[in-house]
C-alpha cells in the first residue's frame, strides 16, 4: 500500500457542528429556557502560583474565591474548585492557544464540545432552576456572577448567574436532553 | 335536593354559589367553600364509610386532617381515582364524584358486616394466631383473602395522568401551622425582613379560629383578624404563604417536606396546573404551631354515624353553616364541648343534654350553658348509644353506676380533651416529656433549631398562645439575622381556653367489659383489644401497638394514641410515662406517590444518554440496547433480518471489508502534567514512562485488593499528556478512583485529570478496508503502517475538523478509532459512511462488537471479570510492568488466596456440537452424573455464535482452567447436559496477522 | 438531607452534592510491596466502625470535586467538623466532651 502523504482535504469535506439541542425552546410564565450557541471552553487546572501568569495570558483575572467568577470581554472564568476553573469564550477565540502562552505550571484541556449551555432567563428563572437544584439561589446567597458545580434533578450541572434574572446552566452533552427537559417541566410551574 | 341542615346566616361562605356533587351515585348540592364532609352533613348524610375490619358503618368524626372514618374515593375519570381521601379535607367542587369504600353491595347494606357479628373471632392478634398453618396457605389463600376482605380503597390501575411540581426553598423562619399562633409567629418574623414561609394544611388560614366563635383580636373577630394577617403577609416580598400545604416530614437540620395541594379542589384544573407541589424547605429556624387535636370519648358503640368530635360540630356550624343534627347530645370531660353546645343552641339546634363526666363542673362556659337552660348531667357517662346507620339515642348513667336513662338524639358530640400535636416536633427527634398535671405529652428536649408555640406546646388559651408564638417568631427571626421589628404584638381581647379532660376508657368501657368501645376507629381497635394485648404479654407500648395495630392506620393514631396508651398503662398498673409513647414518623398525613416521584418519571425518570450518531442509527434501522444510562446501537437489521442474521452479516462484513461502530460511550480522561507518566504508573499495572508520545498501550487498572477494576487503551499525546480510555460502565468510577488517589495519596504529583468522555465522539472503523475508508478524509496524518503502526495516535484533521486518530483494534482487524469533537460526530460519521459504502462496509452495533472481540479472546471487564478475577486469572500477566515498585493493587494481588493454585481461570470453551450456543452464566461441572448439589467448577462468561468461525464460541472461568486444555467438561441445563472442550481463548486469527492485514 | 460544610467551598452545601468515601486517616504505605499480610489486612480490610465519633472521607463530587475529611457522630448523624484532605486529625473537637 502506497504511503499516504500528509495532504489537505478538499474544502467540500468540511462538516458543520450539530447541537444536541438544536431548535428547542421552552416557555413558562416568567421564564424562557433555550439552548445557547457554541462557545470555546477550557478546563483549566493550576496551582495558586500559576494564577497570575494564566490571568495575564487569558486577559481575565482568575477568581480565587469559591462560588465566584470573573468576566472580561466575551470571556468568563468560573471558579469550580481551589485549583479548577472553567474558562468560556463565547466569541470562539482560541483559549487553548492563550493558555499555552502561560509558562507556569498548569493543565488546559479543551472541552468546548463536552458541555452544552442552556439559558434560563426571566423573572421566574430562579424558581425554575430551584425545581431541581438544592442550593439557595436567592441573590443574597447566589449573587450575580456566582458560579458553582451542583446538581439539577439527577444530573450534574455547572450553574452561573450572569444577571439577576438569568442563569447559564452547563451540563455534559449527553445529559443535555435530560437537563433541558427537566427545565422545561420546571418552567411550567416557575411562576408559582 | 334541598340542603336541609344548612343554617341561614351561619358560616363563612355564600349560599348562592352552589356546587353539585354526587356520593355513591346519588346527586347532592353543596356550596363553594364546603368540604365533602360539610356538604354531606348539610344534606343530613352522616354515613360515609365502612370500617376496616368489622365493616361497621362509620360517619364523620372530625372536621380536619385527623379524620379516621370518612375515607372516600374521589373520581375525576378512569385514571384519576384517588382512594382513601378524607372527606373532611377534600374541598367540594362542582361536579365532584365521591364513592364510599370497603362495602359490598352498598354502603347501607354491606355483606362484609358479618365480620362484626363474628367479631369475637377477630380480636387482637387474631391473624397472627389463626393463620399459622399450613405455612404455604399464607401466600395462596389467607393473605389474598384477608386483603380482599379487609382494607380500604382500591388503587387506580392506570398511569397517573397528572403532573407534579417541585421546589427547593430556603428561608430564615419556617412557620408550621397557620392558626392564630402560627400567624402571630409569621407576622413577628416577617416584619424583621427575613425570609418567612408559613404553611397550613387547610384551605384557609385560621386554625381553631374556624370554630372558636368568641375570639376577638385587635378589635376584630378572630377569624377576620386571621384573614387580615394573611393578606398582610401575602403582600410582603419576603413571605411565602402556603395554604392547602401539609408539612409531612421533619428531617435533619431543619429540612422539612411540604406538599401543597394545588388543584385537587378545582372543578377543572388546567392542563398546566400541577396536581401537587412538593416543597423541600431548608429553614434556619422553625416555629412549630401545629395546635392540638380533640380526643373522642371511649365508650360502647362510640363509632356510630352521628357520634363526632364536639369541635368538629362547631366547625361545621361556625365555618360551614351546617348543623350536624337537630337534636344534639353532648358527652364531655372538659369545658370546650360546652362552647359547641352554646353555639348550636344559639343557631336554633336543640341540645338534648350535656353529659359531663366530671362532678360539679364549674367555670364561665358551664355558667353560660346553665344560663341558656341547657340540661347538664354531671358526674355521668354515656354508656352506649342506639342506632346503627345513625345514632338515635344516648343512654346516660351515673359514673358510679345505677339507673340508666335514654335520651333521643340525632347526633352526639364528644370531647375527652385535647392532645397537643407534637408529631412534627417528635419527627425532628425532639424528646417529648409527660406533664402529669395536665396528662399530656409536651415538647421536652429539642434536637433541632426549632421552637413550639401555642396549643402544640401545651399553652392553653388564645391570648397566651398568641403571645408565646409572637415572641417565638420574633426571637427566631432576630437570631436568623432579622432587623429589629417595629410592629405591635396582636392583642387578644376575648378568648376561650380549655385544658384537662380524660384519657383512656370511659365508665362502661372499663376493665372487665366486652363492649365495642373504639380507641382507633380506622383500624377497628377497641379498649378491650388493648387490654387483651397486655394480658397476652405485651409490655412495651411498641408491642401493644403492633399486636393491636392501634395507631398504625393512615391517620397514624392522631385521635387514638393517648387513649391506647392510657388503657395499656392502666392495665399494666404503671404510670403513663413509664409505658412510653410510640414514635411519630413521617408522613404526618398520607402523601401521594406522585408528589414524591415528582418529575422523576417517564423521560425524566433517569437521564437517557444518546451518542452523537443516535439519529443516524435510528434512521438506519438500529435496534438499541441500554448500557447504563446510554442507548447504544445493538445491531442494524436489514429488511427481513432477525438479530441473528443481522449480527452474522455484520461480523462477516467487518472481517471481509470493514464496518463502522460508534464507540463514543467509552470513558475518556485526559491526564496532563509533568508527573503524568508517574501517576499513570501508579494507577495502571503497565509501565508508561517509556511509552513514546504518539504510541498507545493497553492499560489495566486494579483495585487495591488486587482484582481487575477496568481497562482501556491509552494514547500518549505528549510527554506530559495522556488520552486514557475506560470502559463505558467504568467511566465515572475510574475517574473517581484516580481523583481519590491523586488528591489523597499522591497529592505531591503535578498532574491533573479532566473527563473528556463527551468532548470526543468516537467512530471505530475496523476491517481490512478501514484505511481506504478514512484516507480520503484525513489530512495532516501519514496513515502508512510505517508512519502510523498499530497502537499509535496522531492529531490532525478529518473532514476539515480536528481529530485524535487512534490506530487500534478491538476486532482483531486493521482498525482506527476516529475521535472528533462531539458536535461534528454525526457529520463525520456520515462522511465515513459514504466512503465506507464504496467498499461495501456496514454499520455494526454492540452485539457484533462483542462477538468480534470474543473471537479474538479479548476480555470485557465486568462480563468476563466480576470483581474477583486477578490479572493471572484472566491470563493477561503480560500487562504487568515487572520492574515497577508500586501500583494500585500490586500488594493486593500478592495475597495468599490470590496466588493459590486452583483459582478460576479464563479459558475458551468449545461445545462438542458446534451448533450449540451455551448460555452466559451457565455453570460448569466436571462430572454430570454426580448427585445434586453438584460441585460447580466454573461458569460461562461470554458465549456467541461465530459466523466467522462457523461454530459457537465461548469464554468461561474454570477452576484450574489452563491445566484442563483439551479436557471435556459439562454444562448441565434444565433439559440436557452440554459437553464442552476447554480451549485457548483465541478462536480466530491466533497469530494476530490481520491487525496489519 | 444533611448540610455539609465543605472546607474548600467554605460554606454548607446540600448533601446531594457529596459522596461518602469511607474511613479517613487510613494511610497507604509508601512501601506497599513490602507490607506484611497482617499489615495489608489492617490497611485494606479493617475499619473501626465506632459508635460515636468517626473520622471519614467525603468528596464534594458535584461541587468543587475535592476530597476532604469530616468528623461525624454515628449516633446523632451530626457532623462535628470538616477539614481539608492531608490535614491531621483535629486534637480538639468543638462541642464534643471527651
Amino acid at each position: 500500500m502506497a504511503k499516504v502523504a500528509a495532504k489537505t482535504a478538499p474544502a467540500s469535506l468540511s462538516v458543520g457542528r450539530r447541537s444536541a439541542l438544536a431548535g428547542r425552546e421552552a416557555l413558562g410564565a416568567g421564564v424562557k429556557v433555550e439552548p445557547l450557541g457554541p462557545a470555546e471552553r477550557v478546563s483549566l487546572r493550576a496551582p495558586a502560583e500559576s494564577a497570575a501568569s494564566l490571568s495575564r495570558a487569558l486577559g481575565v483575572t482568575l477568581p480565587e474565591k469559591p462560588k465566584t467568577s470573573a468576566a472580561k470581554g466575551g470571556r468568563v472564568v468560573l471558579w469550580l474548585g481551589p485549583d479548577e476553573w472553567l474558562v468560556l469564550d463565547e466569541e470562539g477565540k482560541d483559549l487553548l492557544g492563550d493558555c499555552a502562552k502561560a509558562k507556569q505550571l498548569h493543565s488546559a484541556v479543551g472541552i468546548s464540545h463536552r458541555n452544552m449551555a442552556i439559558s434560563v432567563s426571566g423573572p421566574a428563572a430562579e424558581a425554575c432552576v430551584s425545581a431541581g437544584c438544592p442550593q439557595d439561589l436567592s441573590l443574597a446567597a447566589f449573587p450575580v456572577g456566582a458560579s458553582t458545580r451542583t446538581v439539577l434533578g439527577k444530573a450534574e450541572i455547572i450553574l452561573y448567574r450572569p444577571a439577576a434574572d438569568a442563569f447559564r446552566v452547563e451540563c455534559w452533552r449527553s445529559f443535555s436532553d435530560y437537563v433541558f427537559t427537566f427545565l422545561s417541566e420546571a418552567a411550567r410551574d416557575a411562576a408559582a | 335536593m334541598a340542603a336541609s341542615y344548612r343554617i341561614s346566616g351561619a358560616g363563612r361562605f355564600s349560599h348562592a354559589k352552589v356546587a353539585k356533587f354526587s356520593f355513591d351515585g346519588k346527586p347532592y348540592a353543596g356550596i363553594e367553600g364546603d368540604t365533602l364532609a360539610s356538604a354531606l352533613l348539610a344534606n343530613g348524610v352522616h354515613l360515609a364509610g365502612r370500617s376496616f375490619k368489622y365493616h361497621r358503618p362509620r360517619g364523620i368524626l372530625s372536621a380536619g386532617a385527623e379524620e379516621p372514618n370518612a375515607l372516600v374515593e374521589i373520581r375525576r375519570d378512569a385514571a384519576r381515582r384517588t382512594p382513601n381521601v378524607r372527606a373532611t379535607v377534600q374541598e367540594l367542587y362542582d361536579g365532584l364524584e365521591a364513592a364510599s369504600q370497603n362495602r359490598w353491595p352498598s354502603l347501607s347494606f354491606d355483606v362484609g358486616a358479618v365480620n362484626d357479628l363474628a367479631s369475637p373471632l377477630f380480636s387482637a392478634g387474631f391473624y397472627y394466631k389463626t393463620f399459622m398453618w399450613p405455612k404455604a396457605a399464607w401466600k395462596s389463600l389467607y393473605e389474598p383473602k384477608i386483603r380482599a376482605a379487609a382494607g380500604l380503597g382500591v388503587a387506580p390501575d392506570q398511569p397517573d395522568p397528572d403532573h407534579y411540581a417541585a421546589r427547593f426553598a430556603h428561608c430564615e423562619v419556617l412557620v408550621l401551622g397557620g392558626g392564630a399562633a402560627g400567624l402571630a409567629a409569621a407576622l413577628a418574623a416577617a416584619e424583621t425582613g427575613v425570609r418567612v414561609i408559613v404553611a397550613d394544611e387547610q384551605a384557609d388560614f385560621g386554625g381553631a379560629l374556624r370554630f372558636e366563635a368568641g375570639a376577638r383580636i385587635d378589635g376584630q373577630d378572630g377569624w377576620a383578624w386571621a384573614q387580615g394577617v394573611v393578606a398582610k403577609l401575602k403582600a410582603m416580598d419576603n413571605v411565602r404563604v402556603l395554604n392547602r400545604t401539609t408539612a409531612f416530614g421533619y428531617y435533619a437540620q431543619n429540612f422539612i417536606g411540604l406538599v401543597e395541594r394545588v388543584s385537587d379542589h378545582l372543578a377543572a384544573p388546567g392542563r398546566d396546573v400541577p396536581r401537587e407541589r412538593l416543597w423541600q424547605v431548608r429553614a434556619k429556624k422553625v416555629v412549630i404551631a401545629t395546635g392540638a387535636i380533640e380526643r373522642h370519648m371511649v365508650f360502647a358503640d362510640n363509632d356510630r354515624p352521628g357520634v363526632m368530635l364536639a369541635s368538629a360540630a362547631r366547625t361545621y356550624l361556625n365555618h360551614y353553616g351546617v348543623a350536624v343534627g337537630r337534636n344534639v347530645g353532648i358527652y364531655t370531660a372538659n369545658d370546650s364541648a360546652y362552647a359547641a353546645a352554646l353555639d348550636l343552641k344559639k343557631a336554633g339546634v336543640t341540645v338534648a343534654a350535656i353529659v359531663d363526666l366530671r362532678d360539679n363542673p364549674s367555670g364561665q362556659l358551664v355558667d353560660q350553658a346553665r344560663a341558656a337552660n341547657i340540661e347538664i348531667h354531671d358526674g355521668r357517662a354515656v354508656v352506649r348509644v342506639g342506632g346503627k346507620l345513625r345514632v338515635n339515642s344516648m343512654t346516660v348513667q351515673k359514673r358510679t353506676g345505677g339507673g340508666e336513662r335514654t335520651l333521643p338524639v340525632d347526633a352526639l358530640l364528644m370531647s375527652a380533651g385535647w392532645t397537643p400535636s407534637v408529631h412534627l416536633f417528635s419527627q425532628s427527634r425532639g424528646k417529648v416529656a409527660f406533664n402529669d398535671e395536665v396528662k399530656r405529652f409536651l415538647p421536652g428536649t429539642y434536637a433541632q433549631d426549632c421552637v413550639s408555640a401555642g396549643a402544640c406546646n401545651g399553652t392553653d388559651g388564645l391570648a397566651a398562645s398568641v403571645d408565646e408564638a409572637y415572641a417565638a417568631g420574633a426571637k427566631a427571626a432576630k437570631e436568623a439575622g432579622g432587623k429589629a421589628a417595629k410592629s405591635a404584638k396582636p392583642k387578644v381581647e376575648a378568648s376561650e381556653g380549655w385544658s384537662r379532660g380524660m384519657l383512656g376508657a370511659a365508665p362502661g368501657a372499663g376493665p372487665g367489659t366486652t363492649v365495642k368501645a373504639f380507641v382507633d376507629f380506622q383500624n377497628d381497635v377497641t379498649a378491650k383489644d388493648i387490654r387483651q394485648a397486655v394480658h397476652e404479654g405485651m409490655r412495651s407500648i411498641e408491642h401493644v401497638k403492633r399486636f393491636t395495630t392501634n395507631g398504625m392506620a393512615t391517620d397514624q393514631g392522631k385521635t387514638s394514641n393517648m387513649h391506647g396508651l392510657a388503657i395499656a398503662a392502666e392495665e399494666l398498673g404503671k404510670p403513663i410515662p413509664q409505658v412510653g409513647l410510640t414514635t411519630f414518623r413521617a408522613p404526618y398525613t398520607p402523601v401521594t406517590f406522585g408528589s414524591i416521584a415528582n418529575h422523576a418519571r417517564g423521560a425524566l425518570f433517569d437521564p437517557t444518554r444518546r451518542t452523537t450518531t443516535h439519529g443516524w442509527a435510528e434512521k438506519n434501522g438500529a435496534v438499541f440496547e441500554d448500557v447504563g444510562q446510554w442507548k447504544r446501537a445493538w445491531y442494524f437489521p436489514k429488511a427481513g433480518e432477525d438479530m441473528h442474521a443481522a449480527v452474522n452479516r455484520e461480523c462477516v462484513t467487518v472481517r471481509k471489508t470493514a464496518g463502522l461502530f460508534d464507540a463514543s460511550t467509552l470513558g475518556k480522561i485526559e491526564v496532563v502534567g509533568p508527573d503524568a507518566a508517574t501517576f499513570m504508573e501508579l494507577m495502571y499495572t503497565n509501565p508508561w514512562q517509556k511509552l513514546a508520545p504518539g504510541r498507545c498501550r493497553y492499560g489495566l487498572m486494579l483495585r487495591e485488593d488486587g482484582f481487575i477494576y477496568d481497562d482501556g487503551v491509552v494514547g500518549r499525546l505528549a510527554e506530559d499528556r495522556f488520552h486514557v480510555t475506560t470502559t463505558t460502565g467504568g467511566a465515572a468510577r475510574v475517574m473517581n478512583q484516580m481523583e481519590d488517589y491523586l488528591q489523597t495519596e499522591f497529592p505531591h504529583l503535578k498532574v491533573w485529570l479532566t473527563s473528556i468522555s463527551e468532548q470526543w465522539a468516537v467512530i471505530a472503523v475496523q476491517g481490512p478496508n478501514s484505511r481506504k475508508i478514512i484516507e480520503p478524509l484525513v489530512e495532516g496524518i501519514d496513515l502508512s503502517d510505517e508512519a502510523f503502526p498499530h497502537m499509535s495516535v496522531r492529531e490532525g484533521k478529518i473532514c476539515g475538523v480536528p481529530t485524535r486518530l487512534f490506530r487500534m483494534s478491538f476486532s482483531g482487524e486493521r482498525g482506527f478509532e476516529v475521535n472528533v469533537p462531539a458536535d461534528y460526530g454525526e457529520a463525520v460519521w456520515e462522511a465515513l459512511w459514504a466512503e465506507g459504502q464504496k467498499h461495501g462496509a456496514c454499520a455494526y452495533g454492540t452485539e457484533t462488537m462483542h462477538v468480534l472481540r470474543a473471537e479474538k479472546g479479548y476480555i470485557i471487564v465486568g462480563q468476563d471479570t466480576d470483581g474477583t478475577v486477578t490479572v493471572n486469572d484472566a491470563g493477561i500477566d503480560w500487562a504487568i510492568g515487572k520492574k515497577k515498585a508500586d501500583f494500585v493493587g500490586m500488594r493486593g494481588m500478592m495475597r495468599p488466596d490470590l496466588v493459590a493454585p486452583g483459582r478460576k481461570q479464563l479459558v475458551g470453551l468449545k461445545t462438542k456440537d458446534p451448533n450449540v450456543v451455551l448460555e452466559e452464566g451457565a455453570q460448569i461441572v466436571a462430572d454430570p452424573n454426580q448427585p445434586i448439589p453438584m460441585k460447580m467448577i466454573g461458569h460461562v462468561t461470554s458465549s456467541y455464535w461465530s459466523e466467522n468461525c462457523g461454530r459457537s464460541i465461548a469464554l468461561g472461568l474454570v477452576a484450574g482452567g489452563r491445566e484442563k486444555m483439551g479436557q471435556t467438561l459439562y454444562v448441565p441445563m434444565p433439559d440436557r447436559v452440554i459437553e464442552v472442550e476447554v480451549s485457548g481463548a483465541v478462536f480466530f486469527d491466533e497469530k494476530g496477522e490481520r491487525l496489519n492485514g | 438531607m444533611l448540610l455539609i460544610h465543605c472546607p474548600y467551598c467554605e460554606e454548607e452545601r446540600p448533601e446531594l452534592e457529596f459522596r461518602n468515601a469511607g474511613e479517613a486517616h487510613v494511610v497507604r504505605s509508601a512501601n506497599m510491596a513490602g507490607e506484611s499480610d497482617e499489615d495489608f489486612e489492617k490497611f485494606f480490610f479493617i475499619r473501626s466502625n465506632p459508635k460515636g465519633i468517626i473520622y471519614e472521607r467525603w468528596r464534594h463530587i458535584h461541587g468543587c470535586a475535592r476530597f476532604f475529611n469530616a468528623v461525624r457522630d454515628t449516633v446523632t448523624d451530626k457532623f462535628v467538623m470538616t477539614y481539608k484532605a492531608g490535614e491531621p486529625k483535629p486534637k480538639k473537637l468543638p462541642g464534643v466532651a471527651k
